[in-house]
């Protein structure tokens, strides 16, 4: 075992067949399939799925009495709260701003930090990259599942806020935070448009994830140092003496999905974040590879 | 690159190791250079961008004045960043609470709302703002400032105004817009044609003033003139004011404001994006979500009635302003506004009347707007002069108020010429 050439992509072991793509997507798919079977994964969408639950009963509590209660200003509470009442589309808005500073990155965290140091912890990583994968592409295999993750914790979140706001809180026509109208349909894409924006905007932590958990053989050390980072970099991100370096933190734009709810779309920022979002894959994800495909699997 | 680096005992396996090590490295360039293009990319597109002014027709700064009093854009729309940098002590949350506290009296009666236009006007004298604005003729207006997460419009639809505030979804609502601009639109001594109004502008700036086409520039993808202002005068704090002309349209892009004292503009607003096309009609129309605070302003046309002072008010009001007689000395760019304290200064003068009458009680509070001025000394008597980027103001101790874009000395060389 000791012996054997593991580097995967462009060393080839001379005995087995050449890797074809299929299989790298079924390592995809038992990645997936390994990762939302675990208990962990899905009570972390049970919390997830739990917080617009209670935005909303929080809400419909607070303004059950009279109409428009809930208007004391713009600093109290996540963005667009205040129109909630009004229209349970907004829940959606709401319940994505409330969990994007803190339960969804940290959900990310878990995962991409769990990724290749929870293999490593409990004695499996060997054995995985005993199958002709290679490390290039099993590293591949768990970001794209980091990714999925993203993509799923995102839309478990809207799905939740939009099923609690439709029993809460009356539908229909909604107004934009430039004050035109736009119809429920319409609405519904921005909200979907949105939630693909705000599962983006997850794909840096991920990457980040991804290489705090190749430098370690402890799962635990490396969820907590993504997490850590997470809020260490929101922190920095409120400093006004720090404002220099503020457009390259990773959460910086995070709020910018905000901006597809302006009548016309207000591309400047969201376009700022995404791009960030791609430097942070590229630089992380690169590092992560670069750490993987050269460190000592000893578990 | 084997898992297990367990070959260091054979002098073969050492050579090996070497060169996997040499291996190893070389895979680190790989996010190190990611890092590195993308700094590159950063530090040097705006390099690239500031490049390439346009190649547009010479013309004399007559002509491009008349071209801006000839457009007649009715209809726009555009992204206007704008910045503002007076050099204000920044106060922080006492700003905050001064402003609220100003604006808590005139927001009592009327029941309060953050969507009221006169709570969000102070914002915008500091700081960097995005703001977009759309136009459709003389009677369909919307400017927003946008905010994170949330957007502040003003949107006046013929004789409604309407004010909408996202963040607190409240909403302030104003009849009688139709009466106000269209008297407004027609100001009483125009001149009669763009040359007129061009050659008229010209005379009167130029005693004091050099106006010259300086160059041109491209703004918000399109093709603009600069107008260059600058004071022919020396000992103001105003360096220069740069307008930015659109080529085709002669409607003002960009407007900068330089102090003399060199540094980052006072004041750089200036289209980020612009169109000309006809916005959408649906961006005039509001109608206030359910459920969203409406707060009923006054009609405006009365209001402005109302706000003419009445009679006994306006003998009141004569009353109080004849111990402090204002008047204007200098001229152009020079000018100072001296507001005369007239009753020894009690009130007017912030910085006590002298050094040792600073003991009394309201010590505290003068030592605190002593420290935000520094104190002269000339023939006028002692003073304290309160500055900003571009404003400055001497406050004599007994208690006269100097104020101008002057620069300190001027203030001071105007103060000991009055006395």
């Amino acid at each position: 075992m000791s012996q054997v050439e593991m580097s995967g992509a462009e060393l080839p072991a001379p005995a087995l067949r050449k890797p074809n793509p299929l299989w790298t997507l079924g390592l995809v798919r038992s990645e997936l399939g390994t990762t939302f079977r675990r208990w962990r994964t899905r009570a972390l969408l049970a919390v997830l799925a739990a917080v617009p639950i209670l935005i909303g009963i929080a809400v419909k509590s607070e303004t059950g009495g009279g109409t428009g209660g809930g208007g004391h200003g713009g600093d109290a509470g996540p963005a667009f709260i205040a129109q909630v009442t009004n229209n349970g589309l907004f829940l959606v808005f709401t319940a994505l701003a409330a969990t994007l500073p803190f339960f969804l990155p940290m959900a990310i965290g878990v995962i991409a930090g769990d990724a290749i140091a929870g293999e490593a912890n409990s004695g499996t990583l060997r054995y995985l990259l005993v199958a002709p994968a290679g490390r290039t592409r099993l590293l591949f295999a768990k970001y794209t599942t980091t990714m999925v993750f993203c993509l799923v914790a995102t839309l478990v979140v809207a799905l939740s806020a939009l099923a609690v706001g439709a029993l809460l809180f009356p539908l229909g026509d909604l107004t934009t935070i430039s004050g035109t109208r736009i119809s429920f349909a319409d609405g519904l894409v921005r909200a979907l448009l949105i939630a693909l924006v705000v599962a983006a905007s997850l794909v840096g932590v991920a990457a980040l994830g991804l290489f705090v958990s190749t430098l370690t053989n402890s799962g635990i050390a490396a969820m907590a140092t993504t997490v850590g980072l997470v809020i260490t970099v929101q922190i920095l991100d409120q400093i006004p003496q720090l404002h220099a370096l503020q457009p390259y933190l990773f959460s910086h734009y995070w709020l910018s999905f905000a901006d597809l709810m302006r009548e016309p779309v207000y591309w400047n920022d969201l376009l700022r974040n995404l791009g960030l979002q791609a430097l942070y894959a590229a630089a992380f994800g690169s590092a992560a590879w670069a750490r993987f495909t050269t460190k000592d699997i000893t578990a | 690159m084997a898992p297990y680096e367990s070959d260091e005992s054979t002098p073969a396996g050492e050579a090996g190791n070497a060169h996997g090590m040499r291996r190893k490295a070389a895979r680190y360039v790989v996010p190190v250079a990611v890092v590195g293009v993308a700094a590159a990319t950063i530090g040097l597109a705006p390099a690239f961008a500031g490049s390439g002014d346009p190649d547009l027709p010479k013309i004399s700064a007559q002509q491009l004045i008349e071209k801006i009093a000839k457009s007649d854009t009715q209809q726009m729309s555009g992204t206007v960043k704008i910045s503002t940098d007076l050099g204000l002590p920044d106060l922080g949350g006492l700003q905050n609470s001064l402003a609220s506290g100003a604006l808590a009296q005139g927001a009592e009666d009327k029941g309060g709302s953050t969507a009221d236009p006169k709570s969000k006007a102070l914002e915008l004298a500091s700081g960097s703002h995005t703001v977009r604005i759309a136009a459709d003729g003389q009677d369909k207006q919307k400017i927003s400032i946008i905010e994170k997460a949330a957007e502040y419009s003003v949107i006046r639809n013929g004789d409604d105004v309407w004010a909408y505030d996202s963040a607190s979804n409240e909403a302030y609502h104003a009849t009688g817009a139709g009466d106000h601009g269209r008297r407004e639109a027609t100001p009483k001594d125009v001149p009669a044609t763009p040359k007129d109004f061009a050659e008229e502008a010209l005379k009167a700036a130029d005693k004091t003033t050099s106006v010259t086409v300086d160059g041109t520039a491209q703004v918000a993808g399109r093709d603009a003139y600069k107008l260059l202002i600058r004071p022919k005068q020396s000992g103001t704090t105003v360096g220069a004011i740069s307008i930015a002309v659109d080529a085709k349209t002669g409607t003002p892009l960009k407007f900068t404001l330089t102090p003399s004292s060199g540094g980052a503009a006072v004041v750089d607003a200036g289209f980020t994006e612009v169109s000309f096309a006809k916005p959408a009609a649906s961006t005039f129309r509001f109608t206030p979500p359910k459920g969203t605070k409406v707060t009923q302003g006054d009609d405006l046309a009365k209001e402005q009635r109302k706000a003419q002072p009445k009679g006994d008010e306006k003998k009141a009001l004569e009353g109080k302003l004849a111990g402090a007689k204002t008047k204007t000395i200098g001229e152009g760019w020079n000018s100072i506004v001296v507001l005369d304290g007239g009753n020894g200064g009690k009130g007017m003068a912030p910085s006590g009347r002298s050094s040792d009458s600073r003991s009394s009680d309201n010590g505290a509070a003068s030592g605190f707007l002593n420290s935000l001025g520094d104190r002269v000394t000339g023939t006028f008597g002692k003073g304290t002069v309160f500055s900003t980027r571009l404003v400055n103001a001497l406050v004599t101790d007994d208690g006269t108020v100097y104020a101008g874009a002057v620069t300190k000395d001027a203030l001071v060389k105007a103060a000991n010429a009055e006395k």
